[in-house]
C-alpha cells in the first residue's frame, strides 16, 4: 500500500490520532508549564511591572493631585491655593494615620531635603483642626516654612504622583527629566559606569577561563582515555562543590595574612602582604576558578571529536608546532570556545554571591547594585528597572547561544 | 623514555611537555583552593590561616573543636535540618514534574517544542538576583515568603531545568514504538510508564534528581531574600558567617560539604556510565 | 500531584508548629552576645518562651519590606535612633505604651528613670547609648599615637590603611570636621552642595588608603589581621577586643558620633503582646546594666547602681563633650541622595 491510496477517512483518522497524541504530550508537559508559570514567570513579570508602575503617592494624596492636574509646573507660580489647601488637609489625615513618612520619602527621592519638611509640617498639622484647614489651609501650610514656597518642591510632589513613570529607566541610564519635562543628564553619573565595569569584569573572567581551559581541555582530549577519565574527576569535583565552599576558600587564601601572603612571605618573595581580598582582582580570581569547569567541559567535548590525525599529518609534513596549531587545530575548536565563552559570560554577568563576599567596593557587579537597592536603599522600583535591563541582556546572549549551540544540546557533567 | 614519532623535533617535545605542565598547573588551580580548606578546618586557633604549629605538624595545633561546635550550635543544626528538608521536597517536586514534561517534550510530535523548552529552561538562565527579587515580592503577597513551602516551591522551580535536560538526554535514543507496542498489547498507560519507559530513563531521572538536589542544597540568593529566620539553610548560614563573623566552624562545614559533593559526583558518574551502557544495549534492564 | 499533597501539608505544618516563638533581631557580635546573656536568656528562663535571635546590619529596608508585603518575619528589633524616626513616621513600627514600662529597681517611675532621649519617640524604648569612633592598633601604627579626627586624615604622619564603613554616614561628618568645620555646624554645612563637595574632596585626599567594609564585625578583624592600622568602629566592638581578647587596640574619642539604640516592635506582628512583654523585661534596670560589659551605656539611671565603676569612663556617656550626636533628621533627608553621590564617588 502506498500513500496515494489512503482514503479521506484514513487521512482524517490519522490526523485525529496525531492530534490526540499531541494533546497527550501536551498533557504531560502541562503540569510543569503551569508550575513554572506560577512560581517563576509571574514573579519576574510582576517585578518588571513595578519598574514602570508606582502608585504609592497617587494613593496617598489623590485629591491634591487632582487639584494639581491643571497647574502649569513649567511656569513660575505656586499651585493654586485650592491645591495647597487640599494638600494640607490630606497631609493632616496622613499624619493621623502615621503615613506621612511614606509621602515624605517618595517626595524626598525627587527633591532631597523635603523629608524633614513634610514630616515636621505633618506633626504641626496634627495639632490643628480640620475646620481651620478647610478655612485657610494654604496659608497655614505656607506659614510653617519658607521651603513650601519653593516651586521645585511642588513639581516634585506632582511628579511623584504619576502612577506610571519612565523615571526609573531614565535613572538607569543616568538621565532625568527637568522641570520642563525634557530629558537631560543627571548630576550623578553612576549606572553607565557600573554596567561598563560589570561587563569588563565578565570579559576578563571569560578570557581568563578560556586561556586556562584551553590547554587542559586539549590535554584531556588527547590523553589516553584512562588517564583522561581520572583527571576529569579533578575538573568535576570543583564543579560539584558548593559555591560558598569555594568562595570561603578564596577568603582563606587571599586575606591579608592568608595562605597566599604567608607562603609568599615565608619564601621571602615579598616583604609586605598584598591587599587582595575585597578587591576587583579577588572577584575575578574567585569567579574564574568557579566558572572554569563551564569552559573546560564544552571545549573538551568539541576537542574530543576532532580527529588528531589532522594535526599529526601537518606535523609529519614538517610544519612547526605553533603555526600548525594555529592554522589547523584552533579553527576547529572555535565552536567549543564560543559555546564555553558565552556560557561563562552569561553566568558571570549576573553573578551575585562571590562579588558580594570577596569583592569589596571595587569588585561589585550589576547584581550587587540591584541587591543594594532591594535591601539597603529601599528603591525597589530602581532595582526592578536595573533588573529588567540585565534580563534583556541575558536573553539576548541566550538567544545567540541558542543560535550557536542550541539549548537542547546543553549537557551536564 | 617514551618514543616519539620520527618527525618530532626538540620543539615538538618541548611543546608536548609544556602542555602537560600547563595542564597540571590548571588542575592544581582547580583543586588546591578546595583542598586547602580541609586542613584549615582542624586549626586550633580561630583563624583562617595556617599557624606555625600546623606547618610543623604538631598535634596540639590541630583539633576537632570546630566540628564539635557545629553540633553544639542550634543555628547550624537548624540550618542542616532545613537544607535537607527543603532540598528533598524541592527535588521530589522538580523530579516528578520535570520527568513528565521531558517525556512530552522529547517526542518529535510535540508542537512548539522549542518554545516550551526555552521557557522551561529559563530558571537556569535568569540571574538569581532577578529571580530572588521577583519571588520576594510575589511570594510575599501570597504569604509564602518566610515559609518552608515558599522556599521549597522556589527551589523546585530552579531544579526543574536540570531534570528536564538529563531525562531528555536519556530519552534521546528512546524508541517510541516500544510505547505503541506496549499500549497495543493492552497495557494501560500507567503500566506502560512504569514498566517500559521508566526502567530505560531511570539513570537520567536519578541524576536529574541529584542535580536538582544539589541546586537547592547550594542555593543561597533566593534563600537570602525569601526565607525567614526559621528557614535558614547551610549556605545561608555560611553567607552570614562570612559577612559577619568569620570563624573556622564555616571551614568545618565546608569540609563536610566537600565530602557530600564528592559522594554525589561519584554517584552521578556511576549512573552516567551505566546509562551509556544501557543505551548502547550492553546491559539488560 | 496527589502524592505531593502530604508533602505540602507537612511542609506547611512545619510553619505552624513554630508559631509560638519570638524572633528578635539585633546587631550581633559582642553586643549581641551581651544581649543574649543579659536580656534573652533570662527572659527565656523566666517565661519559658523561646526567642530566635537574628542579626542584621541596620537600616529599615528589611522592616519595610516585611510590613509592606504583610509578611512579618521579625517581631522585636533593635534599631538605631537614626532609623527609628523614619521607620516610625512611615508606619513600620507599633506604637509603644511608655506608661506600661516598669519602674526602676530603686522605685523611680519609668518616665523619670529613663533618659529623656530614650523615650522621645513613641515607637521605641531606649536601650543603650553607643558611638562610632576610630581605633588604632598599637602594634602596627607608625608615627606616634593619633588623637584626633584630623590625624585619621593625615596619611603622611600616620601612614597605613584606614578601614571605614562603606556608607556616607559618619565619614562625611568626619571629613568636614577634619577639614576645619566646627562640630556644631557640620550638618548645616553638609546640607549645601558646596559643603558636600568639600566633604568628598577631603575624603578623596585619603581615598587610596581606605579599606571599605560592610558590617561592624569586620572592623576589629581588619585591625587585628593587619588589613588596616586604623578602623572606624562601634565602640563596643573595640572595647570587647581589648577587654576579652587583650588586643593592643586604642580608642580615639575625638568627634565620635553617638546615638541611641532602642527596642521596637515591627508593625503588624502577631506576637505584639509577647514582644511588649520582652521589651518591658529587657529594658528593666538589671538587664540594661549588663550592657556596659561591652561599653554601651544603659539608658536607665537606676541601672548604674549595678555597673562596675571602673567601666564608667569607657562609656560614651562619659565622653559626650568630645562627641557629636548623629542627626536622624539630616540623614532622613539626605541619606538617599548622598548615598548615591557616595557610590558615584567610589566609582571614580
Amino acid at each position: 500500500m502506498n500513500n496515494n491510496s489512503l482514503s479521506v477517512e484514513e487521512i482524517l483518522e490519522s490526523k485525529r490520532l496525531l492530534n490526540r497524541k499531541k494533546r497527550l504530550l501536551l498533557l504531560f508537559t502541562l503540569p510543569l508549564l503551569v508550575f513554572i508559570f506560577i512560581t517563576f514567570i509571574s514573579p519576574i513579570a510582576t517585578m518588571l511591572y513595578r519598574s514602570v508602575y508606582h502608585p504609592t503617592v497617587s494613593q496617598l494624596i489623590p485629591l491634591s493631585l487632582a487639584e494639581l492636574k491643571n497647574w502649569d509646573e513649567a511656569g513660575d507660580a505656586l499651585p493654586p491655593s485650592a491645591a495647597l489647601q487640599q494638600f494640607a488637609i490630606e497631609l493632616q489625615d496622613l499624619s493621623k494615620q502615621r503615613l506621612s513618612g511614606k509621602l515624605a520619602e517618595e517626595v524626598n527621592r525627587l527633591k532631597p531635603g523635603s523629608s524633614s519638611l513634610i514630616k515636621s509640617s505633618a506633626r504641626k498639622l496634627k495639632k490643628t483642626t480640620l475646620e481651620e484647614l478647610q478655612e485657610n489651609g494654604d496659608s497655614v501650610l505656607l506659614s510653617y516654612s519658607k521651603k513650601w514656597h519653593n516651586i521645585d518642591l511642588w513639581r516634585a510632589v506632582k511628579r511623584a504622583g504619576q502612577p506610571f513613570t519612565d523615571s526609573y529607566y531614565l535613572t538607569t541610564f543616568d538621565l532625568k527629566r527637568n522641570p520642563a519635562g525634557e530629558i537631560e543628564q543627571r548630576d550623578t553619573q553612576i549606572y553607565l559606569k557600573l554596567y561598563w565595569k560589570s561587563l569588563k569584569i565578565a570579559i576578563y573572567i571569560t578570557l581568563l577561563t578560556a586561556l586556562l581551559a584551553y590547554p587542559l581541555a586539549y590535554y584531556l582530549a588527547t590523553a589516553p582515555s584512562k588517564i583522561a577519565n581520572r583527571l576529569m574527576v579533578l575538573v568535576l569535583l570543583p564543579f560539584w562543590t558548593s559555591l560558598l565552599v569555594r568562595t570561603t576558600s578564596w577568603i582563606a587564601i587571599l586575606q591579608t595574612n592568608g595562605v597566599l601572603n604567608s607562603s609568599l612571605q615565608s619564601l621571602g618573595l615579598i616583604d609586605e602582604p598584598f591587599e587582595l581580598l575585597y578587591t576587583q582582582a579577588a572577584t575575578i580570581i574567585a569567579m574564574t576558578h568557579i566558572l572554569l569547569p563551564f569552559m573546560i567541559l564544552p571545549l573538551y567535548s568539541v576537542m574530543k571529536n576532532i580527529d588528531p590525525s589532522y594535526l599529526r599529518a601537518a606535523l609529519s609534513l614538517g610544519a612547526r608546532p605553533i603555526p600548525a596549531f594555529i592554522k589547523i587545530y584552533l579553527p576547529m575548536t572555535v565552536p567549543g570556545v564560543s559555546a564555553g565563552a558565552l556560557l561563562v559570560f552569561i553566568i558571570s554577568i549576573g553573578y551575585y554571591i562571590t562579588p558580594a563576599i570577596v569583592g569589596g567596593t571595587d569588585g561589585q557587579m550589576i547584581s550587587n547594585i540591584i541587591a543594594f537597592h532591594m535591601q539597603s536603599s529601599n528603591n525597589w522600583e530602581l532595582a526592578a528597572a536595573l533588573g529588567s535591563l540585565l534580563l534583556a541582556l541575558i536573553i539576548a546572549l541566550y538567544w545567540i547561544y541558542d543560535r550557536l549551540v542550541g539549548v537542547n544540546n546543553i549537557k551536564l557533567g | 623514555m617514551k618514543s616519539y614519532p620520527k618527525y618530532f623535533t626538540f620543539w615538538h617535545i618541548l611543546a608536548h611537555y609544556g602542555l602537560r605542565f600547563c595542564s597540571l598547573l590548571v588542575l592544581a588551580f582547580l583543586m588546591l583552593p578546595i583542598l586547602v580548606i580541609i586542613p584549615l578546618s582542624f586549626n586550633v586557633e580561630p583563624f583562617f590561616s595556617f599557624t606555625e604549629g600546623m606547618l610543623a605538624l604538631e598535634p596540639e595545633a590541630y583539633s576537632l573543636k570546630w566540628y564539635a561546635e557545629i553540633w553544639h550550635d542550634d543555628k547550624w543544626l537548624l540550618a542542616i535540618k532545613n537544607s535537607f528538608i527543603i532540598g528533598i521536597f524541592a527535588t521530589l517536586i522538580a523530579t516528578v514534574l520535570g520527568t513528565l514534561a521531558a517525556i512530552g517534550l522529547s517526542n518529535p510530535a510535540m508542537p512548539w517544542q522549542k518554545l516550551w523548552m526555552a521557557i522551561l529552561l529559563s530558571p537556569m538562565i535568569v540571574p538569581l538576583i532577578i529571580t530572588a527579587a521577583g519571588m520576594y515580592f510575589f511570594y510575599s503577597q501570597l504569604n509564602l515568603a518566610g515559609s518552608y513551602l515558599g522556599v521549597i516551591l522556589a527551589h523546585a522551580a530552579l531544579g526543574t531545568p536540570f531534570v528536564l535536560i538529563t531525562v531528555n538526554a536519556a530519552l534521546s535514543g528512546f524508541d517510541y514504538s516500544l510505547v505503541n507496542a506496549s499500549l497495543g498489547l493492552g497495557a494501560r498507560p500507567t503500566m506502560t510508564f512504569f514498566k517500559v519507559i521508566m526502567p530505560l530513563i531511570r539513570p537520567g531521572v536519578i541524576s536529574g534528581a541529584l542535580f536538582a538536589f544539589i541546586t537547592s542544597f547550594d542555593e543561597v540568593v533566593v534563600v537570602l531574600f525569601l526565607a525567614g529566620p526559621e528557614q535558614r539553610t547551610i549556605p545561608r548560614q555560611m553567607f552570614s558567617g562570612l559577612r559577619e563573623q568569620i570563624n573556622p566552624t564555616i571551614l568545618a562545614v565546608a569540609t563536610l560539604l566537600i565530602i557530600i559533593s564528592a559522594m554525589l559526583l561519584f554517584t552521578i558518574e556511576y549512573l552516567r556510565a551505566r546509562s551509556e551502557r544501557i543505551q548502547s544495549g550492553e546491559l539488560d534492564s | 500531584m496527589k502524592r505531593l499533597l502530604p508533602v505540602i501539608a507537612l511542609a506547611t505544618a512545619c510553619n505552624v508548629a513554630s508559631a509560638d516563638q519570638l524572633t528578635a533581631v539585633s546587631f550581633g557580635g559582642a553586643y549581641g552576645a551581651a544581649q543574649q546573656k543579659h536580656m534573652l536568656d533570662p527572659f527565656m528562663e523566666e517565661t519559658g518562651h523561646k526567642i530566635l535571635f537574628e542579626n542584621y546590619s541596620g537600616g529599615i529596608a528589611e522592616i519595610k519590606a516585611q510590613v509592606e508585603s504583610g509578611n512579618i518575619l521579625w517581631d522585636v528589633i533593635d534599631v538605631e535612633v537614626i532609623d527609628l524616626e523614619r521607620a516610625c513616621s512611615e508606619g513600620l513600627l507599633e506604637v509603644i505604651d511608655h506608661d506600661s514600662l516598669p519602674p526602676g529597681d530603686d522605685g523611680t517611675p519609668a518616665a523619670k528613670d529613663f533618659s529623656e532621649a530614650a523615650l522621645a519617640n513613641e515607637c521605641g524604648v531606649g536601650n543603650i547609648v553607643w558611638t562610632v569612633l576610630y581605633a588604632f592598633n598599637n602594634d602596627t601604627i607608625k608615627g606616634g599615637q593619633p588623637s584626633s579626627i584630623a590625624d585619621l586624615f593625615d596619611t603622611k604622619k600616620y601612614p597605613g590603611k584606614r578601614a571605614l564603613r562603606k556608607r556616607p554616614q559618619v565619614n562625611l561628618e568626619w571629613a568636614l570636621i577634619a577639614d576645619g568645620v566646627p562640630k556644631e555646624q557640620v550638618y548645616e554645612v553638609l546640607e549645601t552642595d558646596e559643603g558636600q563637595a568639600r566633604a568628598f574632596a577631603k575624603l578623596a585626599t585619603i581615598a587610596d588608603d581606605i579599606v571599605w567594609f560592610d558590617s561592624w564585625s569586620q572592623a576589629p578583624q581588619l585591625l587585628n589581621d593587619g588589613g588596616a592600622v586604623m578602623v572606624q568602629s562601634a565602640n563596643g566592638r573595640i572595647f570587647d577586643a581589648i577587654q576579652s581578647e587583650g588586643k593592643p587596640f586604642e580608642m580615639v574619642w575625638d568627634a565620635h558620633l553617638y546615638d541611641l539604640d532602642v527596642w521596637a516592635i515591627v508593625k503588624g506582628t502577631k506576637k505584639k503582646d509577647l514582644a511588649m512583654e520582652f521589651i518591658r523585661f529587657a529594658t528593666g534596670s538589671k538587664p540594661l546594666s549588663g550592657m556596659p560589659e561591652v561599653a554601651y551605656g544603659p539608658t536607665r539611671n537606676s541601672s548604674y547602681a549595678y555597673v562596675d565603676k571602673a567601666v564608667i569612663p569607657k562609656l560614651p556617656s562619659s565622653h559626650l563633650d568630645e562627641g557629636l550626636k548623629a542627626s536622624g533628621d539630616f540623614w532622613a533627608d539626605y541619606g538617599e541622595s548622598l548615598g548615591e553621590k557616595f557610590n558615584e564617588w567610589l566609582l571614580k
